[in-house]
């Protein structure tokens, strides 16, 4: 027996995959969820081994719930219509429903799963290239102990690099997130965020002034009133961004 | 002109009749010369560097002009007349002066009409094209939605069909109604407010199909206000806005109200929806259905301060005037 999990916001949307899923006696639906936070809590708890997930839903999308995800279980994607989000199926190859689909179609996807189980690698990458979507670039979800939390990108400060993560830091204080500065360089809006340093991503609306720091260096001074190190080549990064 | 210059010569001694001849042989060179002046500046109307160009074309048909007068005129009075031959000679530097004067003043005064007139062109067609842009734009925007939805509901009915057929049957219908509404109207017709609720109506009922108990709706318009005009599709985006954001965006119960009211001769509608701050911000959002209700509205009042949006306690709140006179016109 496989455990499975629907996620989706349409109760009508979740029946009819159900109803699909009765021709398969070897999957067993778990739950199903409404939203990404039911469809997060529900996938630790069951541990799924394959779900069915929407991507556009309240709260926060499909792929950011999977973001969220250390080891993010197989997924058959179900959309109605979202060019993005096709564009990243068909680049790397993954399976996807469009709806409305049939029974035929559904079963096909449910054997393709069954051939090629761990997709790991495909989901990542795909998880990588979605997170460059439109609706992602305002926004950073991050997960907050066990719960999960949207931080609006005009909220950040700045970004800092730590071994493997980078910390967002906010007025709520710091939130890490398994990414890369590079990752978040090309991701968010380069009109409001600036690369100033090696390790450093600054937020220029958050800029008070720009103060020289020892040979060569500057330091960003925020409205919060913290410093942001600013290297050389940092410095006239800022000020293309700051138009000066 | 032409008077001026004949009594000007009589009273230098020329006879009444040389006079008039010379004055309008003279004046007849002049237009001719500034005709061509307008003629070439017509068709081709220098950039600031090149006025230098302007300026010796002036300077030579001034010569030109004086000489060719002066040959004319010696032809014609000044071979029987020494003493008109003779004034003829001396007043050449104060002729070409006049004349380049003129010509000087004329070109001046063709450049800038000519100059306002291009600038006016480019201002129409940059126009224009800005116009045809945003429509574009408004367009696609438009469409973003459409698909989303229309996909959406088809697979609703698709799982109606099989645990319950009334229903789908019944949707397909709405959705039916719906899109022939959307494909019938034009957006340059006015129509009833009562035919307007109707149509939001259809789009309201097939939302609470997909989405079930959790969409509730209050439509509240009195009975008197039902005859009030209104643009159609205008209120269409607006309630797509606050479905997008009451609803697709959130997770709990949603209620979405519309309300009408008439205020200073103008229709006043409120849209008001719940919204998840935490998730989103309709403000923000405004690409998806404002702002080309506030470019519509500008197009057809050339007014700005038709459409506001207020967020307060979690609810979003939309209201539109619509100017009650105009619609007596159509």
């Amino acid at each position: 027996m496989s455990k499975v999990i629907i996620i989706d916001d349409e109760p009508l949307a979740r029946s009819i995959v159900k109803e699909y899923l009765q021709q398969h006696p070897e999957l067993e639906l778990v739950q199903e969820c409404g939203d990404g936070f039911d469809g997060f809590k529900a996938i630790q708890q069951h541990q799924p081994d394959l779900i069915f997930l929407d991507i556009q839903m309240p709260k926060i999308t499909g792929f950011e719930m999977l973001e969220m995800l250390e080891q993010p279980p197989a997924v058959i994607f179900t959309t109605a219509f979202d060019e993005f989000a096709i564009k990243a199926f068909e680049a790397h190859a993954v399976d996807y429903l469009l709806k409305p689909f049939s029974q035929d179609r559904f079963d096909k996807a449910i054997t393709k799963w069954g051939e090629q189980k761990p997709a790991d690698r495909t989901t990542a990458a795909l998880i990588e290239a979605a997170s460059f979507s439109p609706a992602q670039s305002q926004r950073i979800v991050v997960k907050n102990g066990s719960k999960i939390k949207i931080i609006p990108v005009h909220d950040v400060f700045y970004l800092e690099a730590a071994d493997d993560y980078v910390k967002i830091h906010t007025h709520e204080g710091y939130f890490l997130k398994n990414k890369t500065m590079n990752h978040f360089e090309q991701s968010l809006d380069a009109q409001q965020f600036a690369r100033c340093h090696r390790s450093y991503i600054v937020n220029v609306q958050q800029i008070t002034r720009i103060d020289p720091y020892e040979k060569d260096n500057h330091v960003a001074i925020l409205r919060s009133g913290a410093k942001v190190p600013v290297s050389r080549g940092g410095y006239g990064k800022l000020k293309e961004v700051l138009g000066l | 002109m032409l008077v001026d210059q004949a009594v000007v010569l009589h009273w230098f001694g020329v006879a009444w009749q040389p006079a008039i001849i010379d004055s309008v042989l003279s004046n007849v060179l002049l237009v001719f010369c500034s005709l061509l002046v307008i003629l070439i500046l017509r068709y081709y109307l220098p950039k600031y560097e090149q006025y230098i160009n302007i300026l010796s074309l002036c300077l030579l048909l001034a010569i030109i002009w004086v000489f060719l007068a002066k040959w004319l005129l010696m032809l014609s009075i000044g071979n029987g007349d020494a003493a008109y031959a003779n004034l003829l000679t001396h007043s050449l530097p104060v002729r070409f002066s006049i004349g380049l004067l003129l010509l000087g003043c004329l070109t001046l005064i063709s450049i800038l009409w000519f100059n306002q007139k291009e600038q006016k062109e480019n201002e129409k067609r940059k126009a224009d094209a800005e116009k045809l842009a945003k429509e574009a734009e408004l367009f696609k925007l438009r469409q973003q939605l459409q698909p989303h939805f229309l996909f959406n509901s088809l697979n609703s009915i698709n799982a109606l069909i099989g645990s319950r057929p009334n229903e789908a049957r019944k949707m397909v219908q709405q959705l039916s109604d719906f899109l022939r509404g959307t494909i019938k109207k034009d957006e340059t017709q006015w129509v009833s407010l009562q035919e307007e609720l109707q149509y939001l109506q259809l789009y309201l009922d097939i939302e609470k199909v997909r989405f079930g108990n959790r969409l509730a709706t209050s439509v509240d318009a009195a009975e008197e206000l039902k005859d009030l005009k209104l643009p159609a599709l205008l209120l269409q985006p607006l309630v797509e806005n606050a479905i997008k954001f009451g609803l697709y965006d959130t997770t709990g119960e949603t209620l979405i109200s519309i309300q009408a009211a008439k205020e200073n001769n103008k229709l006043v509608i409120s849209v008001i929806n719940p919204f998840d701050p935490e998730t989103s911000s309709p403000k923000q959002g405004t690409g998806f259905g404002l702002k080309s209700v506030e470019r519509r509205l500008y197009l057809l009042f050339a007014r700005n301060d038709l459409l506001q949006t207020e967020a307060s306690n979690n609810i979003f709140k939309t209201v539109v005037k619509i100017p009650q006179q105009v619609t007596k016109e159509n």
